[in-house]
């Protein structure tokens, strides 16, 4: 068995939830809490990643410098870690200020298809000097044989390990087993999986991947994140000692900060609701969940079918404009018919 | 009628659609069309078209002069940075069509006059021409907004190997030029490739914060603005808005390409391509008006 690698999101996809509204001190409390716990990365900042503070996917409540100087301050032996998708950070106004003022490893993300886009980053932090990873978002739109192909050019590029994102909670346990297990034969580095738990499979599902050989874990404690939250470390961390894989954490301190910490971030309780499915069965980025659920009581119509409409356009991560657009005429149709 | 000669350097999607509107164009015809892609399909389609070509990029015209008095480079903005040098020193008014910035920055909708006055001119990004005369209009109605952020949305396919390697350059060109033009104090510029088959007509929003807008005097302004691009990208047209909601008001443009050499989806190489030609057309005509 691979030495497993815990990558916490908590204070990344979990921003979703809350509309990137986590302040400087509770990602203070967090850093401190959890940077004994044996976890390899604490991801920090917008949930699309930094410098993605924008009217397109909400602004931040704190700059993501803000927060990272805070994290780099508590985390000294888990590293500090950022998430980068290009089109919305850039190297000068986000990337090369976050290297400067410490972060460790960043996660540079690109759709399924597209990773020449993160040619230009991974080699910037590559050359820094950081650790530097390929993220896959939305995986379950394309072939496992094309990601193969995006992920050996990321690794090209000078990315040191591949992660692939369920980004909207679509997978079923068969797409897991056959693309992360055909990932992990043909890539020379490590392969990690983030999970969405919209059809209620986010544990399963990250079990299934480090069963067939992927070491990197991606997930947020106690599932804090977007419509029906991520993969719980926490949840799937004791699933694995109880099968006897040997796990890198304290799982006492994960669950201490998931009880007194995360669970005061929450505002409203992660669940699986009729939208959330929706979100999982049109294939859609779960992230969409609270955009979509504001258009649709905007323009008086089902969040579900707005769900469907922009499952049929195959709308990829960022694209939140086109959200009121398929509520507008929605609402339109409804009226004409 | 007399035309003036244009040379292309680069024979990718940008190159390749200019081509077909130089061919078009009553008063440009093509010198030459080169790049240094050995396996490019743009040449072995110029070659069908009797387009003079060449593999030696941008050293065909330093070996032949003559060949071309204006010179659209479509490469990349690291190649620019080298050929803006040589193109200078050869005299040839220089249409950059990469976001590096090198030259003067023209919209041709806010500055051609300008730009005729230039050695350089750099035509900022797809993104850029698209809702730069909006965030103007904006601003000539609202001069208090404190922000505005353009997201551009683009079919995969008609971003080619260029954009893809300039997207660092795509942004901050797209964010400084749009403060530039409109005096907007903050600006956001965001890029999203989507893959999806068919593609997806290029898409671009704007968002704007306006705390009291005035709805009809935005509507009239952007419909005349909108109105004098029509007049050289035939495809453009306001989709949706402005429409405000809790003072951020939002504006959602459409680009429909000719289909010259990708179909009508890749309006975003239509919305550079046609402004280039628009400078170069003007360009020549004052060159024949002078002989």
């Amino acid at each position: 068995m691979k030495d497993l690698m815990v990558f916490d999101s908590t204070l990344r996809d979990g921003q979703h939830a809350i509309s990137h509204q986590l302040t400087v001190d509770q990602v203070e409390k967090y850093c401190r809490a959890i940077d004994k716990g044996g976890e390899y990365v604490v991801i920090v900042g917008h949930g699309n990643g930094i410098g993605a503070s924008s009217l397109q996917v909400g602004i931040s409540a704190t700059p993501d410098l803000e927060l990272l100087a805070t994290a780099r301050k508590q985390l000294k032996q888990a590293k500090l870690g950022i998430f980068l998708l290009p089109g919305f950070g850039t190297i000068k106004n986000d990337l090369a200020p976050a290297i400067e003022l410490g972060v460790d490893l960043v996660c540079v993300a690109s759709h399924c298809t597209e990773a020449d886009v993160t040619q230009q980053y991974i080699s910037y932090v590559a050359k820094a000097g950081k650790e530097v990873y390929g993220v896959l978002m939305m995986y379950h739109m394309t072939t496992k044989e094309r990601l193969l192909e995006e992920a050996k050019k990321m690794v090209s590029y000078g990315a040191q390990g591949i992660i692939i994102m369920d980004s909207a909670g679509a997978s079923t346990p068969a797409l897991v087993k056959e693309t992360i297990s055909y990932l992990v034969e043909n890539l020379a580095v490590p392969v990690g999986f983030h999970a969405h738990n919209n059809l209620g499979m986010a544990v399963a599902h990250t079990w299934m991947a480090l069963e067939v050989g992927a070491s990197i874990i991606d997930g947020t404690l106690r599932g804090f994140g977007p419509g029906a939250g991520n993969c719980p470390i926490e949840v799937l961390l004791a699933l694995l000692k109880k099968m006897g894989y040997q796990i890198p954490v304290n799982l006492n301190i994960l669950m201490d900060v998931s009880d007194q910490i995360v669970a005061g971030f929450i505002k409203k309780p992660l669940e699986i609701d009729s939208i959330t499915i929706a979100s999982g069965l049109a294939g859609v980025f779960s992230v969409f969940t609270l955009p979509v659920k504001r258009a649709a009581e905007r323009f008086k119509v089902d969040p579900r079918d707005i769900f469907m409409e922009l499952g049929k356009r195959r709308v990829v991560g960022g694209q939140e404009d086109i959200v009121v657009e398929v509520a507008m005429e929605l609402a339109k149709f409804k009226k004409e018919s | 009628m007399t035309k003036v000669k244009v040379g292309i350097i680069g024979t990718g999607n940008i190159g390749s659609d200019l081509l077909y509107k130089v061919n078009r164009s009553e008063i440009l015809e093509c010198g030459i069309f080169t790049g240094r892609n050995k396996d490019s399909e743009g040449i072995s389609r110029a070659k069908d078209l009797g387009v003079p070509t060449s593999f030696d990029s941008i050293k065909f015209i330093t070996d032949n002069p003559n060949c071309c008095e204006i010179v659209f480079d479509t490469t990349s903005a690291a190649y620019h940075a080298e050929h803006a040098v040589i193109l200078k020193n050869l005299k040839k008014f220089t249409i950059d069509l990469t976001p590096s910035r090198i030259g003067l920055m023209c919209v041709p909708a806010i500055n051609l006059d300008q730009a005729l006055e230039a050695a350089n001119v750099n035509l900022v990004t797809c993104g850029g021409q698209t809702l730069i005369p909006i965030a103007k209009a904006i601003m000539d109605v609202h001069p208090e907004t404190k922000y505005i952020e353009v997201v551009g949305s683009i079919a995969s396919k008609s971003a080619g190997s260029g954009t893809r390697a300039n997207l660092e350059e795509y942004i901050q060109t797209t964010t400084d030029a749009l403060k530039k033009f409109s005096g907007v104090p903050e600006a956001k510029a965001i890029l999203i490739l989507n893959p999806v088959e068919p593609p997806i007509l290029m898409h671009n929003t704007l968002y704007a914060l306006i705390p009291e807008p005035n709805i009809e005097a935005l509507t009239k302004k952007i419909n005349e603005v909108a109105a004098a691009i029509q007049q050289y990208v035939p495809g453009y047209r306001l989709a949706i808005g402005p429409i405000a909601e809790n003072g951020k008001v939002t504006i959602t443009i459409e680009v429909i390409g000719r289909g010259d050499f990708l179909p009508a989806y890749a309006g975003n190489l239509d919305i550079i391509t046609c402004a280039a030609i628009r400078v170069a057309e003007e360009y020549a005509k004052k060159k024949i008006a002078n002989k």
